[in-house]
């Protein structure tokens, strides 16, 4: 073996070493091309497929961080909390569970978050607000100010004490109260029963979701109710609007009649002779408006639903899949359009057969008469007033919407007129407040092969400048919407109004 | 400016990553100040210092950018595991200061590198034994399935990253003896119809072979390329006896593929050694035939060998919900959460980084509840949580510190004098990236995730150790280049 000197070296760098430093060359490219290529997946993992990870449902880091995050406050219109977050441990191992002050008085429609059960109602709906989420430049922004995250307060339009007075009124029921201000669309009453308390989720969550009550489900915006006899309004609103009818308008109410083929009665069996349709609203003449269902026709019925709203999940600020379109169904269950062929005097009178039936929820006759009250003006319902950070700076402010013109405001005028009547002298005389007037419409539909009544009253108030619109159904009763669901609404719009 | 002056102040951005890494850390946990914290973030700057003043007496003439990027590295490292355990960090920092010990006594005993090749078959057994004594009774180590570690009494140590040194010690010295006879060209060309029947033969043997077995298009791209390469050996004129070693080392790859079952060594060592042999033979059949044997030989193993096809399965889809009995915990358990637990959870943790990351301190390694959600960050996946606290901006600065760290290790190749210096500085610093490339591409899923520190990042005795004395081989190297280049022309960058 041979010890190199210092000249040797020096030799065979002279002769052999330029084709080495070629290759050497070529090896440094080559590492180049491996660093790249690190550096392609690592941007690749961190930026380009980061979100698909981030929900990849066995990644449990997203719950965890969530778990750190104090979330917002959720607050009543009269800045009664509703929600809060709590811290439990200290340190690295501190998280934050959230609990319920007013226990079960919001409990659908505020919902729940939690990490073993997942998020309902506004907690869901309002999520990244009340986790305080960022964009990466947001969060770059309060890592240099070294802020912790932290989740911003969501105020809603909801009035703690008439949601109270919703539910004793409601109490031992099964059914739902909507109260939303025409004029602005606010939602200040959502009560669904039987509810639960969302402090019991964690621990009850199996009970409650196979309670054959059902407390998890909202009744207010998931059910398709038969509305009976409160959807007379809306093809009143169709009838009015369409310029072929008008409140004195005289149609034949003698019962019973053959719709469709088929002969239809009114309740109880009373035949009224010629009646003029404000007549027809106050004594609920089903065989008048069934008439006017086919003398308008379907179509025109459709369109004036279409802007009612019916046809899609309602526009309010709460999870889609807890919301349901209300609509003309098939057996099936699905929406049907104008060809579908449906009976068209029951579905005008809220029945309907085995080709298509008006199913509705108390949302959606909430928004109903919410309309008429306002002129004629539908305003998009909401839950949520405004967003504040927690260092107090007002992230969204709802501004009031105007979705759009259901009818004209002569229509609704005489449609509010038609209406005051039923409170006055009809079957609607449960709901009258002293001092206030109200319009309104009781509906009865039977259910469960007529051994029972779906319960219904809708109403708006005061008549002259209205302040709330209200939907109150009581579900498998044996009294009329008029002893039932009236008095209740009663009770909501004197809590509200007084 | 002195190449030492230089160095010194390249040691500049080392203190304020140490400084800043060390507050920002800190200032996330206000609650639970330890007195004791800051004083490692100062030991290892006395270290830097300390390191700096010896090669600036000992060796004059070194490239002043290696160490104070192996040292940027290294402060970087600390952070990160200070951030991880504090206790891990008193330990790294000890290990720093036995690395130094190590690099200050190579420098001192190896006065003149050109000695070791004296030693070079004793330095190739030496390696050889160390690669094989974690499989060894007693002292053999078993982790995560395979057999990395040796434990001797209360010291455990992976034997792989030392025997890294002593192949690539070996390999730079036989090859730059044999390089010239290897292979030589041809004094006159073969005449053309026995060319034209060295082509046809082996292209329609090739041919006949895929079509009749039916090959897969890996395993014939593989075939066709072996014999190509082959044959194009075969036009120069090979000599078969000088091949015997090289097969040796072959050999050996496979062994450590099936026995050790460590993938990754395995694919660092074949690497560098690829790339040493066309560093010095500048044959690109030669890297033909032996990648496509090493890949033939991986590929045989992953179908026919069950810890070997595992690891494929889990590179392939991690996420697979498949339901399965697990071997870690006994239950039947989704793969992803049991054998793609590792990799599934890496990228999970990348993907929080972002551009930017979430910031020093802000990336979850453990759930509230104390379980471990990034298994390994401290070693294997510290990449993982650099990339989810720094995001894909810090984690592409740490690259580049590599790329740089390389460059200068090539440059200390193209300087240096001879044969050995040229192809031990270019093989240090092939392997050193490879190692990179090994674990960070495990890490980011490029390929299958196997054990390998992050080269100065990681938590770990032996890989400080041993990169500490890889480092200075490379300065000594350079030390001799700079020195007669600086006699002979006086002065250079």
């Amino acid at each position: 073996m041979r010890v190199r000197t210092a000249g040797a070296s020096r030799a065979g760098s002279s002769d052999g070493g330029a084709p080495v430093n070629r290759q050497i060359v070529q090896l440094f490219g080559l590492s180049l091309i491996l660093f790249a290529t690190l550096i392609a997946f690592t941007s690749r993992w961190t930026v380009f497929e980061a979100e698909g990870l981030t929900d990849d449902p066995s990644n449990r880091r997203p719950l965890i961080e969530e778990q750190r995050i104090p979330r917002g406050l959720i607050k009543a219109a009269d800045g009664t909390v509703l929600a809060r977050s709590e811290p439990r441990g200290r340190g690295q191992a501190r998280t934050f569970v959230r609990t319920y002050p007013a226990g079960g008085l919001f409990s659908n429609v505020v919902g729940y978050s939690f990490i073993e059960r997942g998020r309902a109602g506004l907690e869901q709906s309002r999520n990244a607000d009340l986790a305080g989420e960022e964009d990466e430049f947001g969060t770059i922004f309060s890592q240099l100010q070294s802020q912790q995250r932290e989740g911003a307060d969501v105020k809603t339009t909801l009035d703690p004490g008439a949601q109270q007075a919703a539910i004793d009124a409601l109490a031992g029921q099964t059914g739902s109260v909507v109260a939303i201000e025409p004029q602005t669309g606010r939602v200040r009453v959502m009560a669904s029963l039987p509810g639960y308390d969302p402090n019991q989720i964690p621990d009850d969550f199996s009970a409650l979701s196979t309670d054959e009550a059902r407390p998890l489900f909202n009744r207010a915006t998931q059910t398709s109710y038969p509305p009976g006899s409160t959807f007379k309004v809306v093809t009143a609103a169709a009838a009015l609007d369409s310029g072929k009818f008008e409140p004195e308008s005289v149609l034949d109410g003698s019962s019973p009649r053959s719709i469709s083929g088929v002969p239809l009665a009114n309740s109880g069996g009373a035949s009224f002779g010629a009646i003029s349709l404000t007549d027809a609203l106050t004594n609920s003449v089903n065989t008048v408006w069934a008439q006017v269902g086919e003398q308008i026709g379907p179509e025109t019925l459709l369109d004036t639903m279409q802007k009612f709203g019916f046809g899609q999940d309602p526009p309010l600020d709460y999870p889609g899949d807890q919301m349901l379109a209300s609509g003309i169904r098939n057996s099936a269950g699905d929406l049907v359009d104008a060809e579908g062929g449906f009976d068209i005097g029951r579905v005008a009178i809220g029945q309907g057969g085995e080709e298509g039936q008006t199913l509705v929820s108390p949302l959606q006759m909430a928004m109903v008469v919410a309309a008429i009250g306002n002129d004629g003006v539908l305003m998009r319902p909401r839950l949520t007033e405004q967003v504040v950070a927690k260092d107090g700076r007002v992230e969204d402010r709802i501004q009031p919407e105007r979705i759009g013109r259901v009818i004209s405001q002569q229509s609704a005028d005489q449609l509010g007129v038609m209406m005051s009547n039923v409170v006055e002298e009809g079957t609607g005389t449960a709901a009258a407040l002293s001092g206030i007037d109200v319009a309104g419409k009781t509906g009865t539909a039977e259910v469960d092969n007529a051994t029972s009544n779906q319960a219904w009253f809708i109403a708006f108030a005061p008549v002259d400048d209205p302040q709330l619109a209200i939907a109150v159904t009581v579900e498998r009763t044996q009294g009329q919407g008029g002893t039932e669901a009236a008095p209740i609404a009663k009770t909501v719009l004197e809590e509200l109004l007084e | 400016m002195s190449a030492r002056t230089r160095e010194l102040l390249g040691l500049v951005p080392v203190s304020l990553i140490v400084s800043a890494g060390f507050a920002s850390v800190l200032a996330t946990r206000t609650r639970e100040v330890s007195d004791a914290t800051a004083t490692y973030g100062l030991v290892f700057l006395g270290l830097c210092v300390f390191g700096h003043l010896f090669i600036r007496s000992r060796l004059p003439d070194a490239d002043p950018y290696l160490f104070p990027l192996s040292a940027l590295l290294a402060a970087f490292g600390l952070v990160v595991i200070y951030r991880i355990d504090a206790e891990l960090a008193r330990e790294q920092a000890q290990w720093f200061v036995i690395g130094l010990v190590f690099f200050c006594a190579t420098i001192v005993f190896l006065r003149d590198h050109h000695s070791l090749e004296r030693y070079r078959y004793l330095i190739a057994a030496a390696g050889i034994v160390l690669l094989l004594m974690p499989r060894l009774p007693v002292i053999g180590e078993r982790v995560n399935g395979a057999f990395l570690a040796v434990k001797v009494g209360p010291v455990q140590f992976q034997p792989a990253e030392f025997a890294k040194l002593a192949i690539i010690v070996f390999l730079a010295s036989y090859l730059r003896d044999t390089a010239d006879v290897l292979v030589r060209a041809r004094s006159q060309p073969l005449a053309l119809p026995q060319q034209a029947l060295l082509v046809a033969l082996p292209a329609i043997a090739v041919v006949l072979v895929i079509t009749l077995l039916d090959l897969g298009t890996a395993a014939a791209v593989l075939l066709a390329v072996f014999v190509a390469s082959l044959v194009a050996l075969m036009r120069e004129r090979p000599s078969l006896k000088h091949f015997g070693p090289l097969l040796l080392i072959w050999g050996l790859a496979m062994v450590m593929l099936l026995f050790i079952r460590d993938l990754g060594s395995s694919l660092m060592f074949f690497g560098g050694f690829l790339a040493l042999l066309y560093v010095a033979t500048a044959r690109l059949s030669l890297i033909g035939v032996g990648a496509t044997m090493f890949l033939g030989g991986a590929t045989y193993f992953a179908n026919n060998v069950s810890h070997v096809r595992d690891r494929i399965d889990i590179w392939l889809d991690p996420f697979s919900r498949k339901v399965g009995l697990c071997p870690g915990n006994g239950e039947m358990t989704p793969f992803v959460d049991c054998q793609g637990f590792q990799i599934a959870q890496s990228l999970y943790a990348q993907a929080e980084g972002g551009l930017f990351g979430q910031g020093f301190g802000q990336a979850l390694l453990e759930t509230p509840a104390g379980a471990t959600l990034l298994p390994a960050a401290d070693t294997d996946l510290i990449y993982a949580v650099i990339a989810g606290e720094l995001g894909l901006f810090g984690a592409a600065g740490l690259i580049l510190v590599y790329v740089l760290f390389a460059a200068r290790g090539f440059k200390t190749a193209l300087v240096a004098n001879d044969g050995f210096s040229k192809l031990l500085a270019a093989g240090l610093t092939a392997v050193l990236a490879l190692q990179v490339f090994v674990i960070v591409g495990g890490v980011t899923k490029v390929i299958p995730l196997t054990g390998v520190t992050l080269p100065f990042v990681s938590y770990g005795g032996s890989s400080i150790v041993a990169n500490m004395v890889l480092l200075a081989l490379l300065l000594i190297v350079s030390d001799d280049a700079r020195k007669d280049r600086r006699r002979v022309q006086g002065g250079i960058v």
